[in-house]
């Protein structure tokens, strides 16, 4: 009976979860334009996802967008953690506190101070996506911090005195010794920054160009607006990022997997 | 000893930069804007007009709640999901942890947009039951940010402890109260952490479902187009100003239990 109970609970929530983007991803093969409509099966809506410009446009700068920020963010984050972990215990306490307030603070008073301070004081213009490309890093990079520091505490320190003593210099050892050790903790942190940039609505509305938009900030615009053309190309392009998370979830396990038996091998 | 020019210590400078020129400088500014008005002279007038106006008053108290009802139902769900998956029927299926929090990964304006259509063909008119179909939506967003901590934390719990428990007379009950939720209460408070903030800021989901409903963030935005950069500010000081007593306030309470535990 407890178990019974166990099982429900666990796919009532499933079915939560999954039940609209499922039943979306279903009605964007129709041609039907309101949910609970049936009509015929169609590709309308891929074809107006692959066709129209606007659309096209906001996918490309989206993707564009995040790899910019993910890879600024990891060579920040990255050396910053380097650098502070082997700093004196004050520097190290103070980067530690700033890298804590874009994590804790609200996106809304992150993108706004910033579009504050770049854009109305110094009064950069936002068409060079300066304001845009530095808030997002400044939400992600803390991120990529946090993921790389833990790998430095694991790495057994006498590596690094190892390499100098078999006449590495410190920027070889650095390189040829330190990073690789710490490589899973760069790889999880730039992905994070990914995942944190394509799903960023707030600092993008505040520092994005006039003209510029990114997967949230259409889809929110396209919400306010009546077309329904785009409404259900949107449906489209959901079932694919369903498809695409799904698929790069299942890879991600199955390579954790295989590389945890190689470990129990050894 | 070979004298070398680099150092590892030097590393941490750009950053350092980074975090000077684009974190600590913006929020210093904003909060220099709310201490100041329009004409550029010291005041505490937009304080004082933000505590005196109804209207902002009210959106204070509004996302509040609004932000409590979603992050308790975000509890009651997510606790025994993260019991289930950490220690109950599902624990040695890792496979059923991803599924849970796949939707992270999924743009949440989609997300948002798929249960929108769902809700609307269910009730007819969303306008029907506005404070409901705004919490579905809110613990819809932030659930799967919910489970994630509680369970981390729930798999580091020791099973001995529970054995513990009952072997020295506690029935099923009380065990619950007095071994597992005292337990659990620091992955409890990073899921709070995970969801009480940005439920209270995050006025996307309700723009999205209602066009005209408001909540702190939402009069950020609203200031935003209207480029009233003082006002702007006041509420950003003020979020500011809560996000800190909070933050300080939760590491307390983890650092606590973690010492009783020591």
């Amino acid at each position: 009976m407890k178990k019974a109970i166990q099982h429900i609970w666990v796919w009532l929530v499933l079915l939560f979860l999954y039940m609209p983007v499922l039943v979306l991803a279903f009605y964007s093969f129709t041609s039907s334009t309101m949910i609970g409509a049936v009509r015929g099966f169609s590709l309308d809506n891929y074809v107006t996802l692959f066709t129209e410009s606007a659309l096209i446009s906001m996918m490309v700068g989206t993707v564009l967008l995040a790899i910019t920020v993910a890879v600024l963010s990891t060579l920040l984050g990255t050396a910053g953690a380097i650098g502070a972990f082997y700093s004196n215990r004050y520097t190290r306490g103070a980067v530690e506190l700033a890298n804590e307030v874009p994590i804790v603070n609200a996106d809304v008073v992150t993108g706004f101070s910033i579009c504050i301070f770049l854009i109305v004081i110094l009064k950069i213009d936002k068409e060079t996506f300066f304001p845009l490309i530095t808030a997002q890093t400044a939400l992600c990079a803390p991120f990529v911090y946090l993921s790389v520091l833990p790998r430095l505490k694991m790495m057994d320190s006498a590596l690094y005195e190892a390499a100098l003593d078999l006449g590495c210099n410190p920027g070889q050892a650095l390189w040829k010794v330190v990073i690789p050790q710490i490589v899973p903790g760069i790889v999880s942190g730039f992905m994070t920054a990914v995942t944190l940039s394509l799903d960023d609505y707030f600092i993008a509305t505040y520092t994005k160009p006039a003209t510029f938009d990114t997967i949230s900030t259409y889809v929110v615009n396209a919400t306010r607006g009546s077309q329904t053309q785009i409404k259900t190309a949107l449906w489209a392009l959901s079932a694919i990022i369903f498809v695409i998370v799904v698929l790069a979830v299942v890879v991600m396990n199955v390579n954790a997997s295989k590389s945890m038996k190689k470990e129990g091998e050894l | 000893m070979k004298k070398s020019y680099f150092d590892r210590k030097l590393l941490a400078i750009p950053y350092m930069i980074f975090l000077v020129l684009f974190v600590i400088l913006p929020l210093l500014v904003v909060i220099y804007y709310g201490f100041t008005d329009a004409q550029g002279h010291m005041s505490f007038s937009n304080f004082v007009a933000f505590f005196s106006n109804g209207r902002t008053i009210g959106t204070l108290v509004y996302s509040f709640v609004i932000s409590l009802v979603t992050t308790t139902i975000c509890l009651l769900i997510a606790y025994p999901i993260a019991f289930i998956l950490a220690k109950g029927e599902y624990c040695r299926k890792h496979a059923f942890l991803m599924i849970f929090v796949l939707p992270m990964w999924i743009n949440f304006t989609l997300r948002i947009t798929a249960l929108k259509e769902i809700l609307t063909m269910l009730e007819g008119n969303l306008a029907y039951y506005p404070f409901m179909n705004t919490i579905i939506c809110m613990v819809y967003d932030f659930l799967p940010f919910m489970i994630m901590p509680m369970y981390n934390s729930l798999t580091k719990l020791d099973d001995s402890m529970l054995e513990a428990g009952a072997d020295l007379g506690a029935n099923k009950m009380q065990v619950l109260i007095h071994v597992l939720l005292p337990l659990s209460i620091p992955g409890i408070i990073s899921g709070v952490t995970m969801v009480f903030l940005p439920a209270m800021t995050n006025y996307v989901v309700l723009d999205m479902v209602y066009n005209s409903t408001y909540i702190m963030g939402s009069l950020i935005g609203s200031y935003f187009s209207s480029y009233d950069w003082n006002n702007g500010s006041v509420i950003s000081a003020i979020l500011l100003i809560f996000i800190g007593m909070f933050t300080i306030a939760t590491n307390r309470l983890v650092g606590n239990t973690e010492g009783g535990r020591a």
